[in-house]
């Protein structure tokens, strides 16, 4: 597997704070990647050393096996969640602005600010000045101006706070096309569902440290608890509990079904296999409902977070 | 490079295109114009006003005295008492009433002039006056004493000492005084433009913070870059409006003197001695120690200098601004940029008018700060060109680390949102 970003054991700190300590993560490229952890755990430092605006007190970062410079810049697209425009600059005039500075040709930023204005349906803006624009027109804008330069890694921090849920669904939809175009993106967020939906591979950094990272389905694999939810349809349910908290652990759980009258979530010894809990169940009652509970990212990150 | 010249032509743009700097563009000269032409029309008023001064002299001693004047005119009044004459005075609207009593002995008369009049007195009335009785009654007391009047005014000398130097050059006595008002009009006109454009540079660094496109900005170039290109970019601007300003207010004048056809020369010079002085060692000597500076170097030096300092001031503007978050936190920073200033101008006033080659003026024409303006009055008495070169290099050497030290706090202080910074803290940011 090819990585993208590599970096090694990177520590920052401010004053006696530690912000970063020793942070090695590896990026594959075409991935979608998304760096996770509370407010404060030191994503936003991370991401600003991959852009080179803070350098690392120690440790290093390599894009494409080189150690990163400044002409890296211009592989590298960045939406800061602390973000805006000019107020009083013209759109076009200001994108055109922002996209010279990564490198390009005025000819060319004009064309491929053609485009993207046309598929983002903003075309008409082009004469507006940002002040007249809403939030959300304007983070637009923003999204344009950081994939302009066709860069190859995008890093997009909280990309859809300030969107409507129909925006968020675009840009959602142009992050996902912009990952089949060959883009690797670093997706820093505390929002799970969007990690949950977008990410394959996550790093979860809190209180300085890497706290664990890896491939989605490996770590879900890793913090799956074998527990299932049943549903069953019985005539004695109380009986029925009793005898299978003897058994196993249980809890009781809430799904939506038709007429089941206990609904259970139960736990079962790591390497035995769920049939004999299927046969068992349905020996003594219908069962119309048996899953596995997969942890969501939602529940790894607050169990992890809480843990250390 | 290529990013440095597109962030000028954005800055440069920006303000440019900024609606309050159109109308301050063209409005300044028009307020300016429209202030001289205000004052100027009200000191003829004052001027036309003419006050009438009742003069009662019990000594009959100044009655040819008082000459009337195109401003002051002086009534004679005889053979009354005060009291008449206080209330003739009064009733007449006259500006006052002279009052000279009738005493036995002159030396005393000096100290017994009253004048009555309502309210306050004009101010130049009571000297015109005073200067009169002063002359009439010294004259009065010299012929008293036997003195003849005619062998004073004979006598008296008026020495002229022809100024030369050693290569045989004639100079004028005005030379000194041309040279300082040459120079310190340069570093007055440098000193109003920090003041007035330094600002601007600060606003401009501030600007990507409060509109929040700071990190983007950031992420794409280099600090250094963004602060000289403001700093450039922001001063062309400037100039540009001082430019659009000479021209627009030349025009306004020439218009406005030949629309409402007044004179703007002052009709009575404050310093009549002084313009007899010039006609009396010669306009030509005049002019031709004004030809004899060193126009050349005086230009391109005052050029230099004058872009020197203010980008060297514009530097510490920009340092302020990337420090701090919005403007209201400014102030406290505001003191350090004005103090070296005024110092210099006071320097320059006082320390190079006097001597010019003195230790403090060669002092302070070299420390950054100050050079800029305390150099730019020295070089009209002749500097010798290696010092303004030493001068010249330390003033764009300090620009340089003040830029680099404004990019430095500028990229630190991102990392330090909503909070105001302390000296100690910048110093501190430094290390970083």
């Amino acid at each position: 597997m090819n990585t993208i970003l590599v970096a090694d054991q990177v520590t920052k700190n401010y004053g006696k704070f530690t912000a970063l300590n020793s942070i090695s993560i590896e990026v594959p490229s075409g991935s979608i990647f998304g760096l996770l952890g509370p407010n404060g755990a030191g994503k936003t430092t991370f991401i600003r050393i991959i852009n080179q605006i803070t350098m690392p007190d120690s440790g290093s970062v390599f894009l494409d096996g080189e150690a990163l410079q400044p002409h890296h810049i211009q592989h590298i697209g960045y939406l800061p969640e602390e973000r805006g425009l000019y107020k009083s600059m013209k759109v076009g005039e200001q994108a055109l602005y922002l996209a010279q500075l990564k490198g390009l040709s005025k000819a060319q930023a004009k064309e491929r600010l053609k485009y993207w204005f046309d598929k983002l349906d903003i075309g008409s803006w082009w004469d507006k000045k940002i002040e007249e624009l809403s939030k959300g027109m304007a983070q637009k804008v923003q999204f344009i101006v950081t994939v302009l330069h066709q860069p190859k890694l995008l890093i997009f921090d909280e990309p859809f706070s300030g969107f409507d849920p129909v925006n968020a669904n675009l840009i959602k939809d142009e992050i996902l096309e912009l990952r089949n175009q060959g883009a690797t993106i670093i997706f820093s967020t505390h929002r799970m569902e969007s990690v949950e939906e977008l990410c394959d591979h996550i790093a979860l950094i809190h209180n300085a440290n890497k706290v664990l990272d890896g491939k989605v389905t490996d770590i879900k694999k890793t913090y799956k608890s074998n527990t299932y939810e049943v549903g069953l349809k019985t005539e004695h349910p109380d009986s029925l509990q009793n005898d299978l908290s003897h058994k196993f652990e249980v809890s009781p759980a809430s799904f939506q079904t038709l007429d089941d009258n206990l609904k259970l979530k139960i736990k079962i010894e790591p390497h035995s296999s769920p049939n004999e809990l299927i046969s068992y169940l349905t020996s003594k009652a219908q069962m119309n409902h048996f899953v596995e509970v997969i942890p969501s990212v939602n529940d790894i990150f607050i169990q992890t977070v809480s843990k250390s | 490079m290529q990013n440095l010249r597109l962030i000028i032509k954005r800055e440069f743009n920006s303000r440019v295109r900024n609606k309050s700097f159109i109308v301050m563009t063209i409005l300044s000269p028009l307020i300016v114009v429209g202030m001289i032409f205000l004052v100027v029309f009200l000191s003829g008023l004052n001027s036309e006003e003419v006050r009438t001064v009742a003069v009662l002299d019990e000594t009959q001693l100044f009655s040819d005295s008082f000459e009337d004047s195109e401003n002051l005119k002086f009534k004679q009044l005889t053979d009354i008492e005060l009291v008449t004459a206080k209330t003739i005075s009064e009733t007449s609207d006259y500006h006052g009433l002279l009052y000279i009593p009738q005493t036995e002995d002159l030396s005393q008369l000096d100290k017994n002039i009253q004048f009555f009049v309502e309210g306050s007195p004009n101010v130049s009335t009571i000297q015109s006056i005073e200067r009169t009785l002063n002359t009439s009654l010294t004259n009065i007391k010299l012929e008293n004493d036997g003195v003849d009047l005619l062998k004073i005014e004979t006598s008296k000398t008026n020495v002229d000492i022809k100024i030369e130097n050693y290569q045989g050059e004639q100079t004028s006595k005005m030379s000194s005084w041309i040279k300082a008002i040459f120079g310190g009009a340069a570093g007055y006109l440098l000193m109003m433009f920090i003041i007035i454009y330094g600002n601007m540079v600060m606003r401009s660094v501030i600007e990507e913070k409060t509109n929040r496109i700071i990190e983007i900005i950031i992420s794409s170039v280099k600090p250094y870059h963004l602060m000289m290109g403001k700093i450039i970019g922001t001063s062309l601007a400037g100039v540009t409006q001082f430019l659009i300003w000479v021209v627009l207010g030349g025009i306004l004048m020439l218009i406005a003197t030949s629309v409402f056809g007044l004179n703007l020369e002052p009709s009575t010079m404050p310093n009549q001695e002084m313009i007899d002085q010039a006609n009396a060692s010669g306009m030509q000597a005049v002019l031709y120690d004004i030809a004899r500076l060193p126009i050349g170097t005086l230009i391109i030096s005052f050029l230099i200098f004058f872009i020197g300092g203010y980008f060297l001031y514009s530097s510490i503007y920009a340092a302020i601004g990337a420090a701090v978050d919005n403007e209201t936190d400014t102030q406290q920073f505001m003191f350090p940029i004005i103090i070296p200033l005024m110092l210099a101008m006071y320097v320059g006033f006082f320390a190079v008018i006097e001597n010019p080659h003195g230790s403090v003026a060669v002092i302070f024409s070299h420390i950054p700060l100050t050079s800029p303006i305390v150099m730019l009055m020295r070089i009209p008495f002749g500097v010798p060109w290696w010092e303004i070169l030493i001068s010249m290099l330390l003033l764009f050497a300090t620009f340089a680390l003040v830029v680099w030290f404004a990019a430095k706090i500028y990229r630190v202080g991102i990392l330090m949102y909503g909070k105001k910074p302390t000296y100690k803290e910048l110093y501190k940011w430094l290390k970083y």
